[in-house]
């Protein structure tokens, strides 16, 4: 397998211990190879199969101002998280929108979204949220639309963070064949 | 940035404070919350007029808050706390220990929200023979000062927590589940000494109580 690219768009260093390492560590127990790099370091598209862009925390909205233009033009995997999936979802001329849930919640998913299927208990911790274009296949949605795919490109986000109880599809992204 | 760290005198809240500090953050003060709750949902307090002694030889100043330690009431306590840390300290961020325990993080976070402060959990979803190693490499010396589950029992009480000591929770993990740093609330730790004291702490006395797999030590630093 090729190495996969992990995206650090944290503004606070130490904030990687919490919203990167983790990812970085489920990776490493299947002995998956990744690369991790800073957004800021990122000047054209990226030549990685898979592409974990991370989540921030609550104060941090820097990645509002980032340029992730490469999204639109990548034929490649992609998976954001929380902020990640924002990105992706302004990219693609989605709105941005403020609704704030923190602790744990249960969500449905209709389909099969990356082994997640049914009622699963998930992480959330965000303060906006994006209201998605028409490019994109809602999988899960209660309150707010919590897991998508691009209907053509391999672009998936997630508005939880399942590096905390749903670790599993992380795994099921980056083995994507 | 300005930080106060939420701070149980504990491996975890210490190690938290020190990834802190090493990530070039300032500290200005510590947090603990006494509860007279000994089941509190949210603190784990043993030993805790001993933080007085680990605040002191860190030379920060400790904002000691006590609780009834009653469900959700008790946040209210915390928040307190951490309103004066603003006031009295002009801090802009929290750290916390958490590791696995979304009950406490997500409770932090709600606080750290609403009185716009960053909030930083360092610890969070970390490996737990890893913390137990970055321990002992950065030269924390830990004791274990409480044990509360099957098949732990006296015989742990102020063990350190070193190379052997992994070697024997690791056992623990596979023969019974106990979870390797105690997260489960099956140990209590002390930090005696850490690169954030200027001395170490030496233990004068100590009183031991408890019952089968339930033990406890008070300690006189």
């Amino acid at each position: 397998m090729k190495e996969s690219l992990i995206i650090n768009i944290c503004r606070e260093k130490l904030h990687y211990l919490e919203f990167v390492k983790p990812i970085e560590d489920i990776l490493k127990s299947k002995n998956i190879k990744f690369k991790t790099l800073n957004y800021k370091e990122i000047k054209e598209t990226p030549d990685y199969e898979k592409i974990i862009i991370c989540g921030t925390s609550l104060k941090d909205k820097e990645y509002l101002n980032a340029n992730f233009s490469w999204i639109r033009d990548t034929n490649k995997s992609v998976l954001g998280i929380c902020a990640g999936m924002q990105i992706i979802g302004i990219e693609f001329k989605g709105k941005l929108k403020t609704k704030k849930e923190i602790g744990f919640f249960k969500e449905t998913f209709k389909e099969e979204f990356l082994g997640l299927k049914g009622e699963n208990e998930v992480y959330h911790l965000h303060n906006n949220y994006v209201e998605l274009s028409n490019d994109f296949k809602i999988f899960s949605k209660n309150t707010l639309t919590q897991a998508v795919k691009h209907k053509t490109k391999e672009i998936y986000g997630v508005l939880f963070h399942p590096e905390v109880r749903n670790k599993e599809l992380i795994l099921n992204f980056v083995k994507i064949p | 940035m300005k930080v106060a760290v939420l701070f149980s005198g504990g491996k975890d809240s210490c190690f938290a404070a020190f990834l802190a500090k090493k990530y070039g953050h300032d500290i200005e003060c510590l947090i603990s919350i006494i509860s007279k709750n000994k089941e509190s949902y949210m603190f784990h307090t043993p030993s805790i007029l001993n933080v007085k002694k680990q605040a002191e030889i860190m030379g920060l100043p400790l904002i000691l808050q006590q609780t009834e330690g009653r469900k959700e009431l008790e946040l209210n306590d915390l928040e307190k706390a951490i309103k004066t840390a603003i006031t009295k300290y002009k801090i802009q961020g929290i750290v916390t220990g958490a590791i696995e325990s979304v009950y406490q993080a997500s409770r932090v976070q709600k606080i750290c929200d609403k009185l716009k402060l960053e909030c930083f959990n360092p610890l969070w979803q970390k490996d737990s023979i890893e913390l137990l190693n970055d321990l002992i490499k950065n030269k924390f010396k830990v004791i274990i000062t409480g044990v509360f589950a099957y098949p732990l029992d006296k015989t742990w009480l102020e063990r350190e927590i070193n190379e052997r000591f992994i070697e024997d929770v690791k056992k623990l993990r596979e023969k019974y589940k106990v979870h390797p740093a105690g997260e489960g609330g099956e140990f209590e730790t002390f930090v005696l000494d850490c690169p954030l004291f200027k001395n170490s702490l030496k233990i004068k006395d100590r009183k031991i109580y408890g019952t089968k797999n339930s033990w406890a030590m008070d300690l006189e630093i």
